[in-house]
């Protein structure tokens, strides 16, 4: 296969070319930026030579934000201003996170996503999450000597919409251009895969910080197919250290404990729960800042005792992650541990009982994932060379439903269905002149709606009036590569494309995200629409060269009067970029894209033809 | 070759009923291996909608061809019939019957929380998913014009993966 493939011309770039792009993997208690470097995946470190970095920002009273190692100075000083774990909290509510009584913040208690209340003001997860995008940002600058052209960021697999879209507009206000959110196990497939030139079935067993997933591939040929994922996206190491933090208040009968000393003894938790990874116990010794000691020996033994729930917590999804893909255990090849908290001896042991045979785990575990995402990205920034001819297709792990009468799901994708993939629906109008109707779209299993997670209530308006049943109004729900919902509507009759207003249950508005843009400018002393109109001239080069190297593979397929529309708008916006006028140059940009409409398809077109007519000669061959 | 184009041709496969699931499998990559947006994240926005289209349009033509129950109503929809329609007053008395018998079974064993129950009327009714599987093959070759006997094995199908769900559901349920 990869013998026949055909190099575009165009397709490749010259090595001083080279597209600068990073793989981001944005965990709940450590992130990593990495990128492909010399053909080859490396994590790029800080100026100390190290490759993690907490995911802990430290809003102070005055001052710039704190993010990473110097956040985590004030964890226990001022746990109110600084944020861990914050990935917990995307997309989610303030009813949505367990164990919320022992966290330090001043949660203020909105609808839709929560919020918390800082010295630096109100902040959502998802700017928290930013500050930390924004740093790697600008370690990867640094460290490869130029802005990027784009980002891969990993998401956990069982992520729902309302997360991913978090992440996304996280991402967004950090400045980075998401060529795709990547599910943490695939990337993890990617690196091990390619590593080891691997075939067959593999699990990937992924428990982070505070994430578990569980996806099932089949590697063959370079194509990494997703079968089925599931998982629990509030379990994983933290709630291992919360386990050993009860365990210390039961045996030491100091509770409760002010802010400041939870933070200290989740500390102590999580170093002895590290300990015993490598050694049989470990002594938990703290004092507290009423003056009481803790002087504590976790043993092993006990460790196991108190966490088998958890352990056992996660067994429940690999049984229904391979009776989805419809495999027994034995038809996996191989279980690969991904994750930080896959170093704990038992559940290791657990996972390879379960499994009939060793998890392996010579990748280090809280690299892979960054590893992973950097060749995805060095990939999607159209560095591909004939060796990276691999192919992922992932999957959307939870179904998408409306609700119908009665408060029950119409389940419309079902779980674990290979994306992008769309589903369309046609509804009535119930009332002579109706002119707008509500979508509420759900993301879960249950056959209730309050069983599942609300993602959105989509409000179609501007319906051609008619008398009750007559119109046909078609909704289309496509989810992209990236797992994202989008939703329209069209009447059919007339043809009328109706408006569609998101309300997000979970998420940002589109004005709330355009109005945090803002304010992080003039936060950086930047001119709100100097920026906009810089970010206008990088998309109208982007363009420029996207269809420049069109023309230079597929120019045949056009005719003279096509070929000269093209021209025109081209040269129309390589003038406009050379100006600064935002409204002239959004005008440009639409009417090239416009232009090269039906040029984009017929390039469609002809690759599948290519794509057969391979095909048929492979089967020649054999 | 355009999106209105059959899923078949559109991998290049014959029109039938028995189908080459390793051809399809290898037709269905090298077609995504074109398509991909992962293929096209670096051009323009006209070409990643272009890209979205079709991927989208390959992986619904894939699922449909893969699966037995999907490919045989999506053959009878090329003849113009459509077999889910009226789904249970299509059907032969004897059958409502027989199927409210397997739902009072099914009921039964998960009430009882009998496992093995529940997992030997799985393979009861998946060895009679083959058997109508045969029979499909058959009732829609191209010679045969009259589609009405394939929708009436389909509408048994649906029954059939009805009750399959049912009892996953239920081992599931005894499960957790």
């Amino acid at each position: 296969m990869a013998l026949l493939q055909l190099q575009e011309p165009g397709e490749t770039t010259a090595p001083h070319e080279h597209r600068l792009a990073v793989g981001i993997d944005l965990g709940t208690t450590n992130s990593l930026v990495a990128s492909v470097r010399n053909g080859i995946s490396v994590c790029l470190n800080d100026a100390e030579g190290r490759s993690m970095l907490p995911s802990v920002v430290h809003y102070p009273r005055a001052g710039a934000t704190l993010v990473g190692r110097g956040a985590q100075a004030f964890q226990v000083d001022d746990p109110r201003n600084t944020l861990v774990s914050v990935k917990r909290f995307m997309g989610r509510g303030v009813k949505d996170v367990t164990h919320i009584e022992s966290m330090p913040y001043d949660f203020v208690d909105t609808e839709g996503m929560l919020r918390f209340r800082t010295a630096a003001g109100v902040k959502t997860p998802v700017e928290v999450s930013a500050e930390i995008l924004k740093h790697l940002r600008e370690r990867a600058e640094a460290s490869l000597g130029g802005p990027l052209v784009g980002a891969v960021i990993t998401v956990p697999a069982y992520f729902d919409d309302a997360q991913r879209q978090a992440t996304k507009d996280a991402a967004r206000l950090a400045g980075l251009n998401v060529l795709r959110l990547l599910n943490e196990p695939t990337a993890a497939a990617v690196a091990y895969g390619l590593e080891n030139a691997s075939e067959g079935v593999y699990a990937i067993y992924d428990l982070g910080g505070g994430t578990f997933d569980i996806s099932i591939l089949k590697l063959s040929r370079g194509v990494f197919e997703v079968m089925s994922t599931n998982g629990d996206a509030s379990l994983g190491g933290d709630d291992f250290d919360h386990r050993v933090f009860c365990w210390i208040l039961d045996q030491s009968g100091v509770a409760p404990v002010s802010d400041s000393d939870a933070r200290r003894l989740q500390a102590m938790a999580r170093r002895a729960k590290e300990r015993l990874s490598t050694e049989e116990e470990a002594q938990v010794r703290v004092s507290l800042s009423t003056g009481d000691e803790v002087d504590l020996t976790l043993t092993r033994e006990t460790f196991v005792d108190i966490t088998r729930t958890l352990v056992n917590k996660t067994l429940a999804p690999v049984r229904k992650a391979l009776r989805d893909a419809d495999l027994s255990v034995d038809e996996i090849k191989g279980v690969v541990m991904v994750g930080g908290a896959t170093r704990m001896l038992h559940l290791q042991q657990a996972v390879g009982e379960f499994f009939g045979q060793s998890p392996l785990t010579n990748l280090d575990p809280d690299k892979v994932v960054a590893l992973g995402a950097a060749m995805q990205a060095n990939v999607l920034a159209g560095n591909r060379t004939a060796d990276d001819d691999w192919l992922l297709l992932d999957v959307i792990p939870l179904s998408l439903g409306i609700e119908t009468m009665g408060g029950l799901v119409e389940k419309i994708v079902p779980r674990n269905s290979t994306i992008p993939i769309a589903k369309a629906q046609e509804f009535t109008t119930f009332k002579d002149g109706q002119t707008a109707m509500a979508i509420h779209v759900v993301q879960g299993e249950r056959e209730l709606v309050s069983g599942c997670r609300s993602l959105a209530r989509f409000e179609l308006r501007g319906i051609p009036p008619m008398t009750a049943g007559a119109a046909r109004i078609r909704v289309s729900y496509q989810v992209d590569a990236d797992g994202l919902l989008a939703v329209t509507a069209r009447e059919m009759s007339s043809g009328v494309e109706a408006q569609v207003v998101v309300k997000p249950s979970y998420g940002l508005a589109d004005d709330e995200i355009a109005d945090m843009l803002k304010a992080g400018f003039e936060n950086a002393g930047e001119d709100a629409k100097a920026r906009a109109v810089r970010e206008l001239q990088v998309e109208g080069e982007r363009l420029l060269e996207a269809v420049q190297q069109a023309l230079l593979a597929d120019g045949v397929l056009l005719d003279a009067q096509e070929r000269a529309g093209i021209d025109a708008a081209m040269a129309a916006l390589r003038k406009a970029v050379t100006a600064t006028d935002a409204k002239a140059l959004r005008k440009a940009l639409d009417g090239l894209s416009r232009q090269t409409d039906a040029f984009a398809a017929r390039r469609m077109d002809k690759s599948i033809r290519t794509a057969l007519a391979g095909h048929k000669i492979n089967e020649l061959k054999v | 070759m355009d999106l209105q184009q059959d899923y078949f041709s559109l991998f290049g496969l014959p029109q039938g009923f028995d189908i080459d699931k390793d051809r399809l499998e290898q037709a269905y990559r090298d077609c995504q291996a074109q398509v991909h947006p992962d293929r096209h994240a670096h051009r323009s926005d006209a070409e990643k909608r272009v890209s979205m289209q079709w991927a989208t349009h390959v992986n619904e033509a894939y699922r449909t061809l893969r699966k037995p129950l999907l490919r045989a109503r999506y053959m009878l929809s090329l003849r113009g019939v459509d077999a889910g329609i009226e789904t249970n007053t299509a059907m032969a008395p004897a059958f409502l019957i027989e199927q409210m018998e397997w739902r009072e079974g099914v009921e039964e064993a998960r009430e009882g929380g009998d496992v093995s129950d529940l997992e030997h009327m799985r393979q009861r009714l998946d060895l009679h998913e083959r058997e109508l599987h045969q029979n499909l093959s058959g009732q829609l070759a191209e010679d045969v014009t009259d589609g009405e006997l394939a929708a009436d094995t389909v509408r048994r199908l649906m029954f059939i993966e009805k009750l399959q769900v049912e009892i996953d559901d239920a081992l599931e349920a005894l499960e957790d």
